[in-house]
């Protein structure tokens, strides 16, 4: 019936076929086109790298880098064990100074007081200080440790990437206590519980997952930090001495990285691709960890 | 009164909270808030520390340095111009690089042109691209991409001297191969929070712009973009407070080298290469000074981050 | 079902003619059906939202979709626009005549089927624009080259939204009220002059006055254009329609799938159903 109406059309018809070559057709061709090349350039950085520290970095790994000591400038082999031990280290004291800090402070943010003038603050000073630039938490840790205890040591180092952590510590765990639903807190407190033990039988339990995802980014983070210890930690070929210079992963790779001797450079590369690994590996875990998160 | 005797006598468990609960309680609130105030006195001691330190500095040589240009040490002449300039310069560069790329990638994430598991994955390589450490990027610049880009660059400046941009040949380290690797470090922030805007539009207003009639391109140009421009130019300028903060691959790839220039190809410096690299020899006095060259910095990157906090903050986007 | 759905294409061409023949646009009865949509099936991913649903839609009439809600006849109504193409998964078999041109053919571009049928959504939704630039967006997306303050004044008295913004062309669309933001998503789409528009429940996010000025407008509307409209307002569709078609859901294959019971007259439709479960349903509705 309907085709019958068609052929007896007083309208004008309407032109509805496709028209590949019309300039709107045209556009959204050479537009998509130009955002998937672009898409697929943004990935290559990624892929060099990583396949430039397996090729250079592989090589170079054996067994011995990762308890050797460095070797002098001249010999062969030597390893990194120090460095290893030092990130380890220092971001350890960073964790501990970071993680209750971060944690008590978004307690009181995200639950405790979350109108009052002082969160307010608090919360604009955290947003601050995560933009801060990394090398000026080390001009700070200069200034304030190694000043003070006149040497260059494993806490100054510890220290400065602890400022860089608290901020993402405490934003990420404010954010997942907020995410405990309503309800919950509610219940909680019609059953009678004081806020402290709200907080620490009811809301934290739910938002461990959360608050875990944070830290476990922030550690990523600070192991692949150089410049907060490039002049608190400084470095050393010596094992670790938490009141002496220490080695770090990250300053070994930068410091050898301009030597012009190939041993350096091999080591610099296997260091990075021990680097590079735990920093995934952290990433990994932090991603499953979030996607595990039921609330 | 015989009702209440009742209930007396009926033996309830509940009870009010013990002493000792409401001392654990009073003792947890005041915990959380003294290291809620502590967050505040630990920016405002950095500030007073960085900031005392430079004064001498200041009283020694005064504000000139801000626009000196040389560095010297055993002349006692300070001027960290080059530096600001490098600093402003290679941000800037990256920026144009990294927020092209990271808002188009933003566009390709967000619009449907991918199957859900390839925008997975995509999403998830450019975040990775943010996990690897600034130092890596550094090392990967000396010795893959800066032997890659020079013949690139020798043709440029043996083909458009003329052009202020290339007027000199790229001789190892430099502006270009430093940008291109800042590039790459800001455009997961930038492709992040762009993606966030683009998520932030409501469905219904994408609805109203397929109705009338668009293709996917004149949705995205037309309405998309205004409608997330707010967002966007947040995530630029974050990308920018990172680009000027970062250290690392600037100290590598730079070049070190005091001068100011536009040629893209010549060696550079920035505040934060300045201080990764003359910290760790510096006497007294140099000390000072490059105190007063964090503060610049510190001034420039809290200027820019604010900004960028307080656009997002505008636009109502969750982050 | 097929006998109901021949029938009520029959009772619609009695009722077209006679429409047609008292305000004298068209001539004969089959030209005046503008769309016709034969929905066989449409699915969203394995579920089937809608089956066996023939709707013709007469030239500058009002046709009104209602029914309970899960229906289907929302996905009806963007089935003939295309705007279902958006969601991932969805599936329309049957075929939808515009003009003679089946819209789901694969010669055709969405896009353009898109810019000659409008639609007026649910929620107002105006781009964060100005008023004038909202109503120029089709003109403008269509390379329009002449007297664009012309076409818009036009458009926005057309959706009788002329008198209130004159003054105040350049304010953001969103500062409109709800009722007025969504009248000037009326104008925004009759600005290009579309042959049909579509309209999802366009009043169901405003006040009672608003919806009654909306309603006015839809009957001035229908001089100029074609319009299909799904409400879930009973009296709304006896108001406004001139055709009715009631759709309901069936539960008895295990999914929920609409389709349509019956289309006719809205006078006939509501004075005297024909279907049992029309008439429960309009009781139901009134008492």
């Amino acid at each position: 019936m309907s085709e019958q109406a068609s052929q007896k059309n007083e309208f004008h018809l309407p032109n509805l076929e496709r028209q590949p070559f019309e300039p709107r057709a045209l556009q959204s061709i050479i537009l998509s086109t130009l955002t998937f090349c672009m898409a697929i350039i943004a990935c290559i950085p990624l892929f060099s790298v990583l396949i430039m520290l397996l090729y250079r970095g592989g090589k170079r790994i054996t067994f011995e880098v990762f308890y050797a000591l460095p070797s002098t400038a001249f010999d062969v082999g030597g390893g990194f064990g120090n460095a290893i031990v030092g990130t380890l280290f220092m971001v350890g004291i960073a964790s501990l100074i970071s993680v209750p800090f971060g944690i008590l402070a978004a307690i009181y943010l995200a639950e405790l007081a979350p109108e009052s003038k002082i969160a307010t603050v608090a919360s604009f000073c955290a947003k601050v200080l995560s933009g801060l630039p990394s090398i000026l938490a080390g001009v700070f840790a200069y200034a304030a440790v190694v000043l003070l205890m006149g040497s260059y040591s494993a806490w100054a180092g510890g220290i400065a990437l602890a400022i860089l952590m608290v901020p993402t510590v405490m934003l990420t765990a404010e954010e997942a206590i907020k995410m405990v639903p309503q309800p919950m807190k509610e219940a909680a407190a019609g059953m009678g519980c004081t806020p402290a033990q709200a907080m620490l039988k009811i809301i934290l339990p739910v938002a461990v997952p959360g608050i875990i995802t944070g830290v476990v980014l922030a550690v990523a983070r600070a192991a692949g930090e150089t410049a907060p210890l490039l002049f608190t930690a400084l470095f050393s070929d010596y094992w670790l001495r938490p009141n002496e210079p220490t080695a770090s992963l990250a300053v070994l790779i930068y410091n050898y990285s301009g030597m012009p001797f190939p041993n350096q450079i091999e080591l610099a590369w296997a260091a990075s691709l021990v680097l590079v690994l735990l920093v995934f590996i952290l990433n990994l875990i932090s991603r499953a960890i979030g996607r595990r998160k039921t609330v | 009164m015989a009702e209440y005797n009742s209930l007396q006598r009926s033996q309830s468990i509940s009870k009010p909270p013990t002493a000792g609960d409401m001392l654990a309680n009073r003792a947890f609130r005041v915990l959380t808030l003294v290291f809620t105030w502590s967050i505040v006195l630990l920016l405002a001691y950095i500030l007073y520390k960085i900031g005392g330190r430079a004064i001498p500095a200041v009283k020694e040589y005064g504000l000139g340095m801000l626009v000196g240009t040389t560095w010297d040490v055993n002349a006692r002449t300070f001027g960290i111009l080059p530096e600001i300039w490098g600093t402003l310069y290679s941000s800037l560069l990256a920026l144009i690089l990294g927020g092209f790329f990271g808002v188009s990638i933003a566009i390709f994430l967000t619009q449907n042109f991918l199957p859900r598991i390839l925008e997975t994955i995509l999403r998830s390589i450019i975040e990775l691209l943010a996990a690897i450490p600034s130092v890596v990027y550094g090392l990967w610049g000396i010795f893959v991409l800066i032997p890659i880009i020079r013949p690139v660059a020798d043709f440029f400046n043996t083909h458009f001297s003329w052009i202020p941009f290339f007027s000199t040949s790229l001789s190892g380290p430099g502006m270009f191969p430093a940008a291109l690797v800042l590039s790459i470090m800001i455009l997961p922030t930038v492709a992040a929070i762009s993606q966030d805007a683009f998520r932030a539009i409501p469905h219904k207003i994408t609805e109203a712009a397929y109705g009338m009639g668009t293709t996917r391109w004149e949705a995205i140009l037309r309405v998309m973009l205004p409608t997330a421009a707010g967002g966007i130019f947040g995530a630029l300028v974050l990308g920018l407070g990172r680009a000027l903060g970062e250290t690392m691959a600037l100290a590598m790839l730079v070049g070190n080298s005091n001068q100011i220039s536009l040629s893209v190809f010549a060696p550079a410096n920035t505040l934060a290469a300045l201080l990764a690299l003359n910290f760790p020899e510096a006497g007294d006095t140099e000390i000072s000074v490059l105190m007063f060259a964090a503060c610049v910095l510190l001034l420039i990157t809290l200027l820019v981050n604010m900004l960028g906090a307080l656009i997002i903050n505008k636009t109502g986007i969750k982050r | 079902m097929e006998a109901t759905a021949t029938e009520t294409t029959a009772e619609t061409s009695i009722e077209a003619v006679a429409q047609a023949t008292a305000t004298g646009t068209a001539d004969l009865d089959p030209e005046a059906i503008t769309l016709d949509c034969q929905a066989e099936k449409i699915f969203y991913g394995d579920f089937l939202a809608v089956r066996d649903s023939h709707v013709p839609i007469a030239r500058n009439q009002i046709t009104g979709f209602i029914g309970p809600s899960g229906c289907g006849k929302s996905t009806v109504l963007k089935s003939i626009n295309r705007m279902n193409d958006l969601i991932p998964g969805f599936r329309f078999m049957g075929k939808v005549y515009f003009h003679g041109m089946d819209i789901y053919d694969k010669k055709v571009d969405p896009v353009a089927v898109r810019r000659n049928i409008g639609m007026v959504f649910q929620q107002p939704n105006p781009f964060s624009m100005s008023i004038y630039e909202n109503v120029a967006f089709g003109l403008r997306l269509n390379r329009f080259k002449g007297n664009m303050d012309e076409k818009v004044e036009k458009a926005l008295r057309g959706a009788a939204l002329w008198d209130e913004v004159k003054d105040k062309l350049k304010n953001n669309g969103l500062s409109l009220s709800g009722g007025q933001q969504q009248r000037l998503c009326i104008a925004r789409a009759i600005a290009t002059e579309p042959r049909v528009l579509l309209m999802d429940e366009p009043c169901s996010a405003l006040d009672p006055i608003a919806t009654r000025q909306i309603e006015e407008l839809m009957v001035q509307l229908k001089e100029r254009f074609t319009v299909a409209i799904v409400t879930h307002n009973m009296q709304q569709a006896m108001r406004v329609a001139d055709q009715t078609a009631f759709f309901a859901v069936d539960i008895s294959r295990g999914g929920r799938t609409g389709y349509l019971v019956e289309m006719g007259a809205t006078k006939e439709l509501f004075a005297n159903p024909q279907e049992q479960l029309t008439k429960d349903y309009l009781h139901g509705e009134f008492s």
